[in-house]
């Protein structure tokens, strides 16, 4: 019993789950558009699906094809991407920066986001012509370059060039940024928002599906497939920083070029994401720390899972919000967080025992 | 395959740490790099082994000047074993020794039947294939050391750089080490605390406040003088009647 437990119950697992995934994902995707405040029959989906997708001509209630196509599927696809998004930038963030905590917005991406959704939703910034989501994305940027610039100088100053020494000072510039960006938000805020005003940011920036619609989709479904294929591209250099940057490079990885990548291309995906959805919270830290224990820390297993996990549990977080309080939708954030909390609260507690 | 340092310099924030270092080591030869606490062997061993740029100077891996290489080029040479390496990562033993084939593997091809062969043959070189299957976290800091071991091993290098491979290792497991590091038909620098394991060695070197003060055959080096001098310790050198080698035993601290 005790070999039992000192054993990795992931090193028999291969790769040969591996071809559930397109089949969990498409069910999540249809229970996704299956529940809600009208439940809609699965075969009724199916239908819609083959008169869109295969030019059939089954007929379908147009209400009901409306809801599906319109509001409910494209809301489901824009959830998945996100939630993996989110969770392979977790995941990538903790394997090179070899701490727990890391998640997509230790970069002050969200801070960033807020600031700049405030900049135009509150300020008037750019006059009207400006969107939200545009706003909330240069701002993401801004916030990652000021804080990439931040980590730059505080390293260059230790020298040494130790690894550790790197990810403490991006996880420190992080911090500062944030802090900075979160700062100017609440300045803006106080200065120019109305009560109302305050609320609807609030609300956006706990993340909002509400708005989501194919124009959502043709953003999130490629900017998540390239967040995947980075990872999954990388996944032997990410197995590489195990014990740190400096095994990493006595390994043959280019530490400095590959961490710089990486990390900008999470950076970049996870902006885009918050831009569309706002800055839904715990995905990021919980999946992959959950996924972990489920399959093991290497790369090759460990970024499918998340992947997968991150889809599913978001579109499951987007159904729960919609249906637990009837006729209003709760920010999907706050759901997140309700799920996420206790079971990151499990599996510390699992973790000890172990 | 060689490994040479020319008037190799390294400094931090100013501060000298390696000052004016010359170092050969032939190809297929054991060398130990000995010397005080703080006197460079960790700092040299990692710009040996490319972690470091050097202030001046440079590294040569056989005619090659190893600031001309790719990261990747040298760890497919050049094999490091770091002081202390850890990871809270729920990773196994034989994962862990399966990094080492890191260099030769690219993002499209799979992992082969011989990159399977060359884990396990690693896994028994270091007598970890028993514990194959543990996790990390359970293993005692000498299995630990071992596992890392087979991880450079794995690596296949040409030249194998050791930061202090026995320090937590159990007699048996320090001699057997230095026994396989010896065997191997490679070059290999290893630092070493204990000086009588370092006589086995086929030349020494004995660092001292970042300078490489002596190098040569171990009995030339090791003299009561430089135990004195770069040690602090006052030492009786016998000779063992079984083998004819020397042995030093330590008298007390200057
Ligand atoms: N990044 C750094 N910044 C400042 N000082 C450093 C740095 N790295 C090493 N040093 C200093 O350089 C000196 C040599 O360190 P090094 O680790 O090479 O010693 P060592 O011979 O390996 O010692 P030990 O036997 O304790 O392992 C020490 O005085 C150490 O404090
Ligand atoms: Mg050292």
């Amino acid at each position: 019993m005790r070999i039992a437990l000192t054993r990795s119950s992931a090193a028999g697992l291969g790769l040969r789950w591996l071809w559930i995934t397109p089949i969990v994902l498409l069910a999540a995707l249809i229970a996704g558009t299956a529940i809600g405040e009208t439940p809609i029959p699965v075969d009724t989906i199916l239908k819609v699906l083959a008169n869109q997708l295969l030019g059939a001509d089954y007929a379908v209630d147009r209400i009901d094809a409306g809801i599906i196509w319109n509001y409910r599927l494209s809301r489901a696809v824009v959830a998945a991407c996100c939630g993996t998004s989110l969770a392979l930038a977790g995941v990538v963030l903790q394997a090179l920066l070899r701490n727990p905590l890391a998640d997509p917005y230790l970069m002050g991406i969200s801070a960033g986001a807020s600031t700049g959704a405030v900049a135009v939703a509150v300020a008037g910034l750019g006059a009207g012509a400006l969107s939200l989501s545009l706003g909330a994305f240069v701002g993401a940027l801004l916030a990652f370059g000021i804080v990439v610039m931040l980590a730059h100088a505080a390293n260059s100053g230790v020298g040494g060039g130790r690894g550790v020494q790197a990810a403490g000072a991006i996880i420190l510039a992080g911090i500062a940024g944030s802090q900075l960006f979160n700062a100017l938000t609440a300045f803006i805020i106080t200065k120019s928002a109305s009560a109302e005003q305050a609320r609807g940011i609030m609300f956006w920036l706990m993340g909002n599906l509400s708005g989501v619609r194919w124009a959502d989709v043709t953003l999130a479904v490629p900017a998540a497939l390239f967040g995947l294929l980075v990872c999954l591209w990388h996944r032997r250099s990410l197995d590489a920083f195990t014990f740190g940057a400096d095994s990493a490079a006595s390994m043959g990885i280019a530490v400095r070029p590959v961490r710089g990548m990486l990390i900008i291309s999470m950076a970049l995906v996870t902006a885009v994401m918050v831009s569309i959805v706002g800055a839904i919270g715990f995905v990021g830290l919980v999946i992959p720390h959950a996924m972990r224990f489920i399959v093991g820390s290497q790369h090759t297993r460990l970024v499918p899972a998340t992947a997968l996990a991150g889809a599913v549990f978001l579109i499951g977080s987007d159904i729960l919000s919609r249906i637990l309080v009837s006729g209003q939708v709760l920010p999907i954030g706050v759901i997140t967080s309700l799920i996420g909390a206790p079971a990151f609260a499990l599996i510390l507690v699992r973790g000890k025992r172990h | 395959m060689q490994l040479s340092a020319e008037q190799l310099t390294w400094a931090v924030h100013g501060t000298p740490l390696l000052v004016d270092v010359n170092l050969t080591v032939a190809s297929g030869q054991t060398f130990g790099l000995v010397g005080p606490n703080g006197s460079g062997k960790t700092s040299l061993l990692r710009l040996l082994a490319g972690l470091n740029k050097p202030k001046a100077g440079q590294v040569l891996i056989g005619n090659q000047p190893l600031h001309t290489l790719k990261q990747r080029a040298i760890a497919q040479s050049i094999a490091l074993v770091e002081q202390q390496a850890e990871t809270t990562d729920r990773i196994t033993v034989r994962e862990v020794v399966a990094l080492g084939r890191t260099p030769f593997l690219s993002a499209l091809q799979p992992w082969s039947d011989q990159n399977e062969a060359i884990v396990t043959q690693a896994l028994l070189d270091v007598d970890m294939q028993h514990m194959a299957n543990r996790l990390w976290h359970t293993l005692s800091g000498g299995e630990r050391q071992r596992v890392h071991i087979g991880r450079a091993l794995a690596q296949q290098p040409k030249v194998l750089l050791l930061d202090e491979p026995t320090n937590h290792l159990d007699i048996r497991h320090q001699l057997s080490i230095l026994k396989l590091v010896k065997q191997l038909p490679i070059t290999v620098i290893i630092s070493l605390h204990d000086l009588n394991h370092a006589m086995e060695c086929d030349h020494i070197g004995v660092m001292d406040g970042g300078r490489l003060v002596d190098a040569g055959p171990p009995k030339g080096v090791l003299t009561a003088f430089r135990l004195r001098q770069t040690f602090g310790v006052y030492a009786d050198i016998f000779t063992d009647p079984v083998d004819n080698s020397q042995v030093m035993r330590f008298r007390s601290a200057l």
